[in-house]
């Protein structure tokens, strides 16, 4: 109680003055260790990064923070309050935005700030101008929340939390379900804060969003794993990330060697290119050797902090897939795999997807990316026969989805999000079901479970169910369960979303090495970096196909002055930003006729 | 831009809020206030709080007062007239003459019994060949048969004892004497004359109405904050425990006083229900049943944070027991001992008896006082539980 006084106002203070003291805290649910112990110290001014998987204890640390939950051991002071016995006091010095930003999506826009502000006590004429003003909500206070786009219900949650002028602002994974232009706004919103002297912690799972922080806790398992800087640990990194460029048609089967290099921690496809990063102390001589071997070209790049971050826990996994080593190489009578022509779907007046065409190869890695609401998702679903679309065709292997859905359905694979596993049943007999369902019968069905079964090194699992396997079995499980019947295409909603980047890399390894025996894979995800997989991209926005093409050149278009070498990020942005002033001016020339 | 951002921290810093507010801290009016407005305009937005609160009432009100009925009338049987004597033709018509029973007159036997068989029918009643001679008979003979369906006990009971009446009726008014039993009986029921069952079933409904507002909807809108998140968003403010729950629940309240005045003019003005007692009475009750009906789905929903599993334990542990143990549709003095006193821990049990009285005796205090008491102390029960269950934290 009495600590407080001695800690100054945020205009007396120092910049780097200490607002959080993190002591040693610690938390279990049931047996579930969530965090295990550790201290830190988060400054005033500064954006300080919370960044880990899911389901390495940040979202229970926030709430700590906040006072939310009681820590089992240890202590935390915030602002000079402890967040335990002055729980009143954390409530009115801390702003928080939970996940899914905590709005009533039944109130408006106003509403909903007007509640947050009598709730803290605060004069509602007075801020409510410079907050709208802010987050540029000015012309929505009438719309129902629920009614906003992610991006914009982001920028509510945000005001509602503003709305004490706290001295520490809480964000659990304010990115999450906000497209890449949004976060874009969010980063500018928080940078004023901070100026401004408050202290901001931002959680999140994108290791890409830990760069763009002063100051870094780095999160795994319940442990402290990193506290500073994140150059600092990226200049771990220094001389030790390469890139292997003129690789473009092998680039695949380049990656799959570099990963069983005793000198590589890491590696991944990045366009044409690929990615590698040696582990600690190793030379660059096999690396070397091998790139004067596939004709590729070695460049010394910028480390990563994901790279970092895989450093860090040992490295990723080999390059070799088990499961792609067993499968027959598929062939097709057409060299096109999947293709669709003019495809369409509304729901009443709502056009979710507007005359879609594409063709994919066979044994192409085709990536769906969009902002959520983009309609790839309804996409996607028309493609594997989940959806009847109102207009235009679809053909997977050469069978209409409208007249054969069931034979075309015999032809593909799909893992839903989340995995979808039976909790209920156990791990055995997911598999069964699954090859139940796909038709095998018999012999068959008994052999191709084994395989299952020893290619993903489930026998310890066999009767345990999905829920209480570790997240990179879970998934494994599902990828099983989906390729029971060897399917010549798969489908992927979503495939890695809540997957900690290690047991990613496993799972494109997998992706990868089904990809060079001819499966087709059709793939949806919201992880930039992971586009960069995809041999090709089709960028869908609000319903419409803006831009298909290699990951390379989509980077290429967007290349400015701003961003001489663009990430995946920047080139979507780009493309959307450039869609959405062509539709202005589009509404300003009906304007001006 | 600079200036906005500086414009959002001037003023009264959150520091010396944090100091004032924990020095006088507690209560809050003005948080209460926005708390209880936020809830009304979700309540009047939701279409699903419209259904609850007002056409389903409509709809279970029409069903108990035309639907489900307890009364017998017009039930159909056959009379089969063997005999072609006088006195036998004249027993007939007296079976058709009765408003209480629809005759389906037969020569045979055969033809009736399928018809009771087929459940066209639910009994018949033979006036044999030889009924003359039976009536004649110095010594008493059954005069006739009655044959009744008797996987309808009720109706067949009533039937068989009917049919008896009748028979008795038509024999004293054939002798012109007095009947042979020496004693006459006439009932009269009070409260409900006519004992049409409408009368007590439209107020009971009102109480299976309230428990679908109070403890349903309830439950549900509290699971709801914390499925979406909603509730870890308020609970981050420096609004209290109290605060929060009375915003929840004072909405309710209101709503729940309103669908029972609608109800109310309903049973009145449609129904022809008669109310006895008092208005204020009526309200008085209502009003005080809300407590353990809104304190049962605060708590059920503080357990369950889950809309899903609130809404069936809601079913069961509400909806369910008033409708079946209050001694709405099933009397409970006729229910096994143990169910008996199982039926002591329902609150509808008490505002059913108390709503039955205020419709159709009127305001007998002696009555409510006591109902009155034993559903506050429920309410006061619950409401302590579920306060405790609901921290200010996401502690469970």
């Amino acid at each position: 109680m009495s600590a407080h006084t001695a800690i100054d106002t945020p205009r007396e203070r120092g910049k780097d003055a200490v607002a959080v003291v993190i002591e040693n805290v610690a938390k279990h649910f049931g047996e579930v260790q969530a965090l295990r112990g550790f201290s830190a110290e988060i400054r005033y001014g500064r954006l300080t990064g919370l960044v880990g998987p899911d389901g390495t204890g940040k979202t229970t640390l926030m709430r700590i923070m906040t006072g939310l939950l009681v820590p089992d051991g240890g202590s935390v002071t915030l602002a000079g309050f402890d967040v335990v016995n002055d729980n009143d006091a954390i409530h009115i010095v801390s702003g928080y935005m939970p996940q899914r930003f905590g709005l009533y999506e039944d109130l408006s826009v106003m509403e909903n700030m007007r509640l947050y502000a009598q709730l803290r006590g605060m004069n509602v004429d007075d801020i409510f101008e410079s907050l709208l003003d802010f987050t540029r909500l000015g012309p929505f206070t009438k719309r129902l929340a629920g009614k906003l786009s992610g991006g914009m219900k982001q920028k509510l949650g945000l005001a509602c939390a503003l709305m004490a002028k706290p001295e520490v602002l809480l964000l659990d994974e304010p990115s999450v379900g906000v497209d890449p232009v949004s976060r874009q706004d969010l980063w500018r919103m928080v940078q004023e804060l901070t100026d401004d002297g408050m202290a901001v912690v931002w959680s999140t799972a994108y290791l890409d969003e830990a760069e763009r922080c002063e100051s870094v806790l780095l999160l795994n398992e319940g442990k402290l794993e990193f506290d500073g800087p994140p150059q600092e640990l990226t200049d771990r990194l220094k001389e030790r990330s390469f890139r292997l460029t003129g690789v473009s048609d092998e680039r695949r089967a380049v990656l799959s060697r570099v990963l069983n290099l005793g000198t590589v921690g890491d590696g991944v496809i990045q366009g044409d290119a690929v990615r590698v990063v040696l582990r600690k102390d190793a030379g660059r001589e096999e690396i070397d050797a091998l790139a004067d071997e596939v004709g590729a070209k070695v460049e010394p790049v910028q480390p990563r902090f994901e790279d970092a971050f895989i450093d860090l826990l040992g490295g990723g996994p080999g390059g070799t897939s088990a499961l792609a080593e067993r499968m027959d190489e598929v062939k097709l009578d057409s060299d096109i795999a999947v293709s669709c022509r003019d495809l369409t779907k509304r729901f009443g007046d709502f056009t979710a997807t507007d005359n879609v065409s594409f063709e994919v190869r066979r044994g192409e890695i085709f990536g769906l990316l969009g902002p959520n609401g983009a309609g790839k998702s309804t996409t996607f679903k028309m493609l594997c026969g989940l959806l009847k679309p109102t207009e235009g065709e679809a053909h997977v292997v050469g069978l209409d989805l409208r007249r054969a859905t069931g034979a075309a359905k015999s032809q593909l694979g799909y893992m839903a999000q989340k995995f979808s596993l039976y909790g209920l049943l156990t791990v055995k007999q997911n598999l069964e079901f699954s090859a139940g369902v796909y038709g095998l019968e018999g012999a068959i069905k008994r052999e191709r479970i084994d395989e299952m079964i020893g290619t993903f090194d489930l026998k310890q699992y066999l009767t345990t169910s999905p829920d209480s396997l570790p997240l990179g079995f879970k998934q494994r499980l599902a990828l099983a369960c989906s390729l029971m019947h060897h399917p010549p295409v798969l489908f992927l909603d979503e495939p890695t979303s809540g997957v900690d980047p290690i047991t990613r890399r496993e799972f494109w390894t997998h992706i990868n090495g089904l990809a060079r025996k001819g499966v087709t894979v059709m793939v949806t995800t919201h992880f930039m970096d992971e586009a960069e997989y995809c041999d090709r991209v089709a960028l869908m926005y609000r319903a419409k196909l803006i831009a298909l093409d290699t990951p390379d050149a989509l980077k290429r278009d967007s290349r400015s002055d701003k961003h001489p070498d663009p990430t995946m990020e920047n080139a979507f942005i780009h493309l959307v930003e450039s869609v959405d002033m062509e539709n202005e001016e589009r509404t300003d020339a009906k304007a001006a006729t | 831009m600079k200036n906005e951002t500086t414009n959002i921290r001037s003023g009264e810093t959150s520091r010396e809020q944090a100091d004032r507010e924990q020095a006088s801290h507690k209560f809050n009016w003005r948080r209460l206030v926005a708390l209880v407005r936020k809830e009304s305009l979700q309540a009047m937005r939701d279409p699903s709080t419209i259904l609850i609160a007002f056409v389903l009432p409509v709809v279970l009100l029409f069903l108990f007062a035309y639907a489900v009925s307890l009364d017998v009338r017009e039930v159909r049987i056959g009379v089969v007239l063997e005999s072609d004597a006088p006195s036998a033709q004249s027993l007939a018509a007296a079976f058709a003459g009765t408003r209480y029973l629809k005759v389906t007159p037969a020569r045979d036997r055969r033809e009736v019994a399928d018809l009771v068989v087929s459940g066209k029918l639910r009994g018949f009643v033979v006036i044999p060949q030889d009924f003359d001679s039976r009536l004649a008979s110095p010594i008493p003979q059954p005069l006739v048969q009655v044959i009744t369906d008797g996987s309808q006990p009720n109706t067949a009971n009533f039937v068989a004892s009917y049919a008896q009446g009748v028979v008795q009726n038509w024999g004293a008014g054939r002798s012109g004497s007095a009947p042979p039993a020496a004693i006459q009986l006439e009932p009269r029921y009070w409260f409900n004359a006519e004992l049409e069952s409408r009368r007590s079933l439209v107020p009971g409904a009102i109480a299976i109405v309230m428990t679908i507002i109070g403890t349903m909807l309830t439950a549900l809108v509290v699971a709801r904050e914390w499925e979406r998140g909603t509730m870890e968003a308020v609970l981050s403010t420096p609004a209290s425990v109290i605060e929060i729950l009375i915003g929840k629940l004072m909405p309710y309240f209101i709503l729940g006083m309103i669908a029972t005045l609608a109800s109310t003019a309903l049973a009145i003005f449609v129904f022809d229900v008669p109310l006895r007692g008092s208005l204020f009475a009526l309200l008085l009750l209502s009003a005080v049943f809300l407590i353990p009906a809104l304190g049962q789905g605060l708590l059920i929903s503080a357990v369950t944070k889950n809309q899903f599993l609130a809404s069936q334990i809601a079913l069961f542990s509400g909806f369910l027991p008033s409708f079946l143990l209050s001694g709405f549709l099933f009397e409970i003095d006729a229910m096994p001992t143990w169910i008996q006193a199982i039926t002591y821990l329902i609150p509808a049990r008490y505002f059913v008896s108390s709503l039955q009285t205020v419709f159709l005796a009127g305001d007998v205090w002696a009555v409510f006082w006591p109902n009155l008491a034993a559903m506050a102390s429920i309410g006061v029960f619950f409401f302590i539980i579920a306060k405790r269950k609901t921290r200010k934290n996401l502690e469970s």
